[in-house]
């Protein structure tokens, strides 16, 4: 009999043991049930119409906005892409060295200016075209934003973004019967913008790059460069921020004499405009340049004062219809 | 038959509820130098017949404008709508409404306005359009930008309006607990 019991009566664990013994009267037990409804009832009926409203909500992914004010933390892109079907026309200064003294007004004397079209195509994709004193350089790039931040029901911690772009040299030959081919004129970048708003105030981003000169400016040095870019943001009113930005490119493929490129900057928007008033040591607003081509050394006050500003158009017909 | 009384009850209550199908706020600042306007579709509203009861919640975010400049600066250094995300109107329709009977009232809606992080007092004017199950309400009235604590710096202050005129309609159904989930 013995080993026959311990097939069939496996060891119930005591808990379940117990709760079999526990005799609970059946009045007691209607009584329960009863009490249990009636309450969930009184809290139905005392249950606020505005919370009814907050329960029918679906939940929904909220994309993180305006991480940046601008389409550029300061030389360098910033994730921030222009709107659809919106235009941004930027107009970019920067002066001479503010150690070239009071003769020079500090550098003001000397101007160097970029000009920038910037279109967006979709909410994400935007295309833009430019045109710079130095080198006299003509350039064109896309940037497309390949994940959001975001929360809610889809989180994504970061916004990356990739941006793709070539420029053209065209300045002429120092010495005319040797011209320079088109193809050496070229330079071509790429970048990975990842970037992170941490808070209202606070957003930061990393943008590893990547660049090809067709022809370098010393034989001693790659035609591929890597730099890695550090930027950032810090919102000190609802309209202004601090920036900064700097570049850092990794060693032995540049000549020495080519410094990395900081930059620090305020942005201040204004109605339609944002203005970014900053110093750099780099003369240069195309990649190439701020990239590879920085002389200054802000140790040595070889230091620019420049300026970006940014007016936004709108061509969305289809919106400007839809309000009216 | 106590129980499954107490059970019923919730559902026959929740015929006097009716939810916002359609919605849409729109907004207008008239200036002489600048005109704006927005409209945001996604406005949710629950409103009960028997009590005469109203609550409408929007997500500033949802207010969208011609110019995406604007839209920044509305919620950036306006609305600030990462800390204040929503506005809300909680009130109740001060007539007495047969909801039953298919025709136009005229109402009055008394609650409070809650936006921007402020809550006002506010008796606002409105039209019922009551047709079969279909409830139409549509409501105008004026925000001014003082009542909620919204600045607008010197710089911009002869382009935006120092009071907002704000359209809204919703057009209401039967709601159904189950229905909507």
């Amino acid at each position: 009999m013995a080993p026959s019991l311990q097939l069939f009566a496996p060891n119930y664990p005591l808990s379940m043991t117990s709760l079999r013994t526990i005799y609970i009267p059946k009045v007691a037990r209607l009584l329960f049930v009863i009490l249990l409804t009636c309450h969930s009832w009184v809290t139905y009926a005392q249950e606020d119409l505005m919370d009814m409203l907050e329960s029918t909500e679906k939940k929904e992914t909220t994309y993180t906005k305006y991480t940046f004010k601008s389409t550029r933390i300061i030389n360098g892109h910033s994730i921030e892409t222009v709107a659809k079907k919106h235009l941004d026309f930027r107009i970019s200064h920067r002066f001479g060295r503010v150690n070239s003294g009071a003769y020079n007004l500090w550098g003001l004397d000397q101007a160097s200016m970029k000009l920038f079209f910037d279109y967006g195509l979709t909410d994400r994709l935007m295309a833009g075209v430019g045109r710079a004193t130095t080198g006299k350089t003509y350039d064109g790039y896309a940037k497309y934003k390949l994940l959001r931040q975001s929360s809610g029901v889809r989180t994504m911690p970061v916004t990356v973004v990739v941006v793709g772009g070539t420029s053209v040299n065209t300045m002429k030959p120092i010495d005319e019967t040797q011209p320079t081919l088109f193809v050496d004129r070229l330079t071509y970048f790429g970048q990975l913008l990842i970037a992170r708003k941490f808070n209202e105030r606070l957003s930061v981003q990393i943008s590893p790059t990547v660049l090809h000169r067709n022809l370098t400016n010393t034989p001693y040095e790659t035609n591929l460069v890597a730099a890695m870019g550090v930027g950032g943001r810090f919102k000190i009113s609802k309209r202004t921020s601090l920036n900064a930005e700097y570049f850092y490119v990794l060693p032995n493929q540049i000549d020495p004499k080519f410094k990395n490129t900081l930059s620090v900057g305020v942005d201040i928007e204004t109605g339609g405009h944002v203005f970014q008033l900053h110093f750099t040591n780099s003369l240069g607003m195309v990649e190439r340049q701020f990239l590879t081509e920085t002389t200054g050394a802000w140790g040595n006050g070889d230091i620019h004062y420049g300026f970006n500003m940014s007016r936004t158009f709108s061509f969305d017909k289809k919106a400007q219809k839809l309000t009216k | 038959m106590l129980v499954a009384g107490v059970f019923l009850t919730p559902s026959a209550k929740a015929q006097n509820l009716f939810i916002a199908q359609t919605s849409e706020i729109q907004f207008f600042s008239a200036t002489p130098i600048e005109d704006i306007q927005a409209s945001n579709k996604r406005v949710s509203s629950l409103l009960n017949t028997s009590s005469g009861e109203i609550v409408v919640k929007m997500n500033m975010k949802d207010f969208h404008f011609p110019n995406n400049l604007m839209e920044e600066h509305f919620n950036e250094n306006y609305m600030e709508s990462e800390k204040y995300p929503n506005a809300t109107f909680k009130g109740k329709i001060q007539e007495a409404v047969d909801y039953g009977k298919d025709g136009t009232y005229a109402v009055s809606t008394k609650g409070v306005l809650t936006m921007h992080g402020v809550a006002k007092e506010r008796i606002l004017k409105g039209t019922l359009k009551i047709s079969g199950n279909q409830i139409l309400l549509s409501c105008n009235f004026d925000v001014p930008l003082a009542d909620h604590k919204i600045d607008v710096p010197k710089i911009v202050i002869a382009k935006i309006a120092e009071v907002i005129a704000v359209k809204s309609q919703f057009s209401f159904v039967p709601y159904q607990k189950t229905a909507q989930k």
